[in-house]
C-alpha cells in the first residue's frame, strides 16, 4: 500500500505505486487493442452485407424451422439409440485404456519417471489436443462410415481426458496410507490395489460419468462427418434444407442432453 | 483379557468381503442391467468387417501419407487458417467473458431477483446443451461462411461455460464479507466491486485462461461446417487427399494446444 | 541381538543430514522409546529400518539379515517381520476395518487372492480375535473413516500385529490423541509386546509417557544418539543434553501420578 505525498505535503493513500498503476493500465490497453486488431482481421474476412441481413435470415430460418416435423421423430429413435451407445461404448473403451495410462503417468505410480512418464504424458496431450470430430474424420477415412468410427473417435479423445484427471487424482492421494501398505511387505501391485485404488475410486467414478455426459453431446455431431448416430440424419436434413426435421432433431438432442446431465449429476451426488 | 464370549471362528466363517453396492437387489439389478445394455449396444454396432480389414491396409497407406508432414506446399493456407483460429479465439474469449459476467451475476440467487435469475439460467442451459458445431451451423446459416460465425459460436459457448461456473462461485462467497460492505451503506455496484469481485477474481481469471485454451481447441474444428479457422484448412486437406498437409496441420494444432495448456496452467497457478 | 544398526547415515537430497552414523542395538522382546526434539531424525531412523526411506550409508541387520543389501522382493519379505504403527493411524480410509486389518497379511497373500479379498480362514479368524481383544469386533464392517482416533489407532496396531512381526516400529503413536487415550494406546502396545515377546522402537514426543512405559530410552539430537539408558536414569541433565536448556523438574515429576491409573481402563 504505497503512500505518496501531495504537493502540499499531505499523504495520499493509493492502491498501487504510479509505476504499477501505469503497467496495469497499459496491460489493459494492450489487451483491448489486441482484441480490436483481431476483430479487424475477422471483419476483413466477413461479408458484412450477409451479417446485416442476419436478422431477416434468422427470422426466415426460424419461420422455416416451425412447426417441427414431429412425425419425423419415428425414424430418429434408432439413430438416437446409436448416439447414446456410441457415447457409452466409447467411454467404456476410454476407461479401459485411460486407467492404465493414468497409472503410467502419475509420478508416484509410474514404473519409470525418465522414460515411461514422458511417453504417457505425450499420449495424453495428443489425445486431448485433437477434437473427437477430427478423430472421427480420420477414422471414417480409414474404417468407412459407421458407428465403429464414432466409438473409436470418442474413445481416442476421452482416453486423454480420463487419464489426465485420474493421474492428477492419483498424485494427490495421501502418501501415508501408501507408506502404511508398503510397510506391510505388500508388492507394488498390492500397494496400487489396496492403498491407491480405494483413494481414487470416487474421483474415478466422477470423472467417468462427467466424460460420459460430455460424450453424449459430442456423439450428437459425429454423424456430420459420417461417424454414425443422429448427426447423420441432421446432416441429411440440412443438406436438403428440411428445417422442420432439423428442429425435431434439435429437440430430441436437447431432451437427451438434459436427461444425461440430470443422470450424471445424480450419480456424482450418490458417489461423493 | 480375551475373556469375552466372542467366537472368532464363527465370525470368520460368516464374514464376506464387502461388496461395492450394499443393497443386494440393487446390486444384481445394476449388474444385470449393465450386461443387458452392453449386449444390446454392442449388437447395434454394425461393423463391416471386410471394410474394416481393408481399413488396416488403408490405415497403413494413410499413415504413410502423413509422413513426412508437409508444412511448405500449403504454407499460406496453414498460416491463414492459424491466424483465423487465433483471432477467433482471442475475440470470442474477450467477448464471451465480458458478456458472461452480467449473466453470471444474474444467475446468482444471492444477488439477483427471481425473474432475472430464471432468464439467465435459461441462457446458460441453452448455451451448454448444444455442441459448438450445432450452434455454428445455425450461425453460419445466419451470417454466412467465415470466421465471424465461428467467433459468435465460441462467444456464445463461452457465456454458458463461464457464467455457470462463475455463478456457482458467486453463490459460494462469504456472506459476511458482502454483508460488511452492505452495512457500510454501499450501493449494489459498490457491493459488487468491494464485496464480490475480490472474492471471485482468481476464479474469474483462472476460468478465462481455461476457456481461452478450450476456445482454441474448438476453433480447430468449427471449420468443418464452414465457420472459419484452421479446421477449414484441415478439412480441405482431407478432401483433397493431401494427407501430408493434414499431418502438418495436426502437428501445428497439437503444438499450439500444448502451448495454450502450459500458459493457462501457469496463469491459473499464478492467480491462486 | 534382534536388530543391529551400524553407522547408519541419512542425508536427504536437500543436503540435510538427518542421521549421522547412528549405532543402536535392540535385543528381542525389548520395548525401547526413542525421544528427541522435532527434526532430530527419530522418524527417519525407524523408516530407514524398514527402508521406507533409503539410508545413505551404514548397515541395518534384522535377525542377522542385512536389510540394506536386500533386493525389492527380499525386502518385501523382510518387511513382513516389522510391523509399523503410524502417527496419523494411516489406515486406508475408504476400506473397512476388517480390510485394513487384513491388509497386514498382504505380504503373505498373492495379488489376485488379495484383490478378491480371499484371505485364508485362519487370517480372518486371527483378525477377529485381535479385534475382539481391543473391543472392535463389532466394527469389522464399518469404514475406517467412521472410527474415532483411539479406535483407528487400535486398528493400526492390529494391522501391524497381523504381519506376525518380531519388531514393531512405532512412529509417534499418541501425537494425535488425547492424554487418556494416549496412555491406553501405549499400555496396549506394551502389553501386546510382552505377550508376544516383540521388540519395539517407539518414537515419542512425550517424555513422561516414554518413562512410564519403556524400560530403555534412547535420546536423539541432530541425528546422533546423545543418551541411551534405563528410564530411571533419565533426569534433568540428560534431558538438557537431548532437548537443550529448560526447566525440566516439572516434566519428570509429572510422570509419577500416572502410574496409579487403573489397569481396568486399559482396553475399554
Amino acid at each position: 500500500m504505497p503512500v505518496t505525498l501531495h504537493a502540499d505535503g499531505t499523504p495520499a493513500w493509493r492502491r498501487r505505486t504510479p509505476a504499477a498503476e501505469f503497467i496495469v493500465w497499459s496491460g489493459w490497453f494492450a489487451a483491448v487493442a489486441l482484441t480490436i486488431a483481431c476483430f479487424q482481421f475477422i471483419s476483413d474476412r466477413t461479408i458484412w452485407a450477409f451479417v446485416w441481413d442476419a436478422p431477416t435470415q434468422g427470422a426466415d430460418l426460424v419461420g422455416r424451422m416451425f412447426p417441427p416435423a414431429w412425425s419425423y421423430a419415428s425414424v430418429l429413435w434408432k439413430p438416437l439409440w446409436d448416439t447414446i451407445s456410441m457415447a457409452t461404448l466409447g467411454t467404456a473403451l476410454a476407461v479401459v485404456f485411460g486407467v492404465p495410462l493414468a497409472f503410467l503417468a502419475a509420478h508416484n505410480t509410474t514404473p519409470s519417471r525418465l522414460v515411461v512418464r514422458p511417453v504417457a504424458l505425450f499420449a495424453i496431450v495428443a489425445s486431448r489436443s485433437i477434437n473427437s470430430l477430427i478423430w472421427a474424420l480420420i477414422l471414417v477415412i480409414i474404417l468407412g462410415p459407421g458407428m465403429l468410427a464414432g466409438i473409436l473417435a470418442i474413445a481416442l479423445r476421452s482416453v486423454g481426458f480420463i487419464a489426465k484427471l485420474l493421474y492428477e487424482a492419483i498424485e494427490e492421494s495421501d502418501p501415508t496410507q501408501i507408506e502404511a501398505i508398503e510397510a506391510t511387505g505388500a508388492s507394488r501391485a498390492q500397494v496400487l490395489a489396496w492403498a491407491i485404488v480405494p483413494q481414487v475410486m470416487p474421483a474415478f467414478a466422477g470423472i467417468t460419468v462427467f466424460r460420459w455426459d460430455i460424450n453424449i453431446r459430442e456423439a450428437t455431431v459425429l454423424g456430420l462427418v459420417g461417424a454414425g448416430g443422429i448427426g447423420m440424419q441432421m446432416q441429411a436434413s440440412i443438406n436438403v434444407l428440411a428445417w422442420p426435421q432439423v428442429t425435431t432433431i434439435f429437440v430430441l438432442i436437447l431432451g437427451t442432453v438434459l436427461v444425461s446431465e440430470w443422470l450424471s449429476a445424480r450419480v456424482r451426488h450418490a458417489i461423493i | 483379557m480375551s475373556g469375552t464370549t466372542f467366537d472368532a471362528v464363527a465370525a470368520a466363517r460368516a464374514w464376506r468381503p464387502p461388496p461395492l453396492i450394499t443393497a443386494p437387489l440393487l446390486r444384481y439389478a445394476i449388474y444385470l442391467g449393465a450386461l443387458l445394455y452392453a449386449v444390446l449396444a454392442l449388437g447395434s454396432v454394425e461393423v463391416n468387417w471386410a471394410r474394416a480389414a481393408e481399413g488396416i491396409e488403408r490405415a497403413g497407406r494413410f499413415l504413410a501419407g502423413f509422413f513426412p508432414p508437409n508444412f511448405l506446399s500449403k504454407r499460406d493456407d496453414i498460416v491463414e487458417g492459424l491466424l483465423e483460429s487465433v483471432t477467433m479465439t482471442a475475440v470470442s474469449t474477450a467477448l464471451g467473458v465480458a458478456l458472461s459476467i452480467p449473466v453470471a451475476l444474474g444467475a446468482s440467487r444471492n444477488l439477483a431477483a427471481l425473474p432475472v435469475y430464471l432468464v439467465c439460467r435459461g441462457i446458460i442451459a441453452v448455451s451448454r446443451t448444444f455442441q459448438e458445431i450445432i450452434i455454428a451451423i445455425v450461425f453460419v446459416a445466419m451470417v454466412g461462411f467465415g470466421p465471424l460465425a465461428g467467433t459468435l459460436t465460441l462467444a456464445f459457448a463461452t457465456i454458458g461455460f463461464m457464467a455457470k461456473l462463475l455463478a456457482e462461485d458467486i453463490e459460494d462467497i462469504e456472506a459476511n464479507q458482502a454483508e460488511a460492505i452492505r452495512a457500510s451503506g454501499a450501493s449494489w455496484f459498490q457491493l459488487l466491486a468491494w464485496g464480490v469481485l475480490p472474492q471471485v477474481r482468481p476464479r474469474l481469471i483462472g476460468l478465462s485462461a481455461y476457456r481461452l485454451d478450450i476456445n482454441f481447441r474448438e476453433s480447430a474444428v468449427l471449420g468443418l461446417v464452414g465457420a472459419g479457422g484452421i479446421g477449414d484448412t484441415l478439412n480441405t486437406a482431407f478432401d483433397r487427399y493431401e494427407f501430408d498437409t493434414a499431418a502438418a496441420v495436426l502437428i501445428v494444432i497439437i503444438l499450439i494446444v500444448l502451448g495454450c495448456e502450459y500458459a493457462s496452467g501457469w496463469i491459473r497457478r499464478k492467480v491462486q | 541381538m534382534l536388530l543391529t544398526i551400524d553407522a547408519l547415515t541419512k542425508r536427504y537430497p536437500t543436503g540435510d543430514l538427518a542421521l549421522d552414523a547412528v549405532d543402536l542395538q535392540v535385543p528381542a522382546g525389548q520395548v525401547m522409546a526413542l525421544i528427541g526434539p522435532s527434526g532430530a531424525g527419530k522418524s527417519t531412523l525407524i523408516r530407514c529400518v524398514n527402508r521406507l526411506v533409503e539410508p545413505t550409508a551404514g548397515r541395518v541387520a534384522l535377525d542377522g539379515v542385512d536389510l540394506t543389501a536386500l533386493g525389492s522382493g527380499a525386502l518385501r519379505r523382510a518387511r513382513r517381520r516389522m510391523g509399523m504403527i503410524f502417527q496419523e493411524y494411516a489406515l486406508v480410509e475408504r476400506l473397512t476395518v476388517m480390510e485394513n486389518v487384513l491388509s497386514g497379511r498382504l505380504g503373505y497373500t498373492g495379488f489376485w487372492a488379495s484383490w478378491f479379498r480371499r484371505f485364508p480362514r485362519r487370517d480372518v479368524e486371527q483378525a477377529f480375535r485381535l479385534l475382539d481383544r481391543v473391543g472392535l469386533a463389532a466394527m469389522a464392517d464399518k469404514r475406517a473413516d467412521a472410527l474415532s482416533g483411539g479406535q483407528r489407532q487400535r486398528v493400526g496396531i492390529i494391522r501391524a500385529l497381523m504381519q506376525d512381526p518380531q519388531l514393531l516400529l512405532v512412529d509417534e503413536p499418541t501425537a494425535s490423541l488425547d492424554p487418556k487415550t494416549s496412555r491406553q494406546i501405549m499400555r496396549l502396545i506394551v502389553e501386546l509386546c510382552e505377550e508376544r515377546g516383540l521388540a519395539a522402537i517407539i518414537n515419542i514426543h512425550d517424555v513422561a509417557l516414554a518413562q512410564q512405559f519403556a524400560r530403555r530410552i534412547v535420546g536423539l539430537r541432530g541425528g546422533r544418539i546423545v543418551f541411551d539408558g534405563p528410564a530411571e536414569a533419565l533426569a534433568a541433565p540428560q534431558l538438557t543434553a537431548i532437548y537443550g536448556e529448560e526447566d525440566w523438574s516439572q516434566t519428570i515429576r509429572r510422570a509419577e501420578p500416572n502410574e496409579e491409573e487403573a489397569p481396568a481402563e486399559a482396553v475399554a
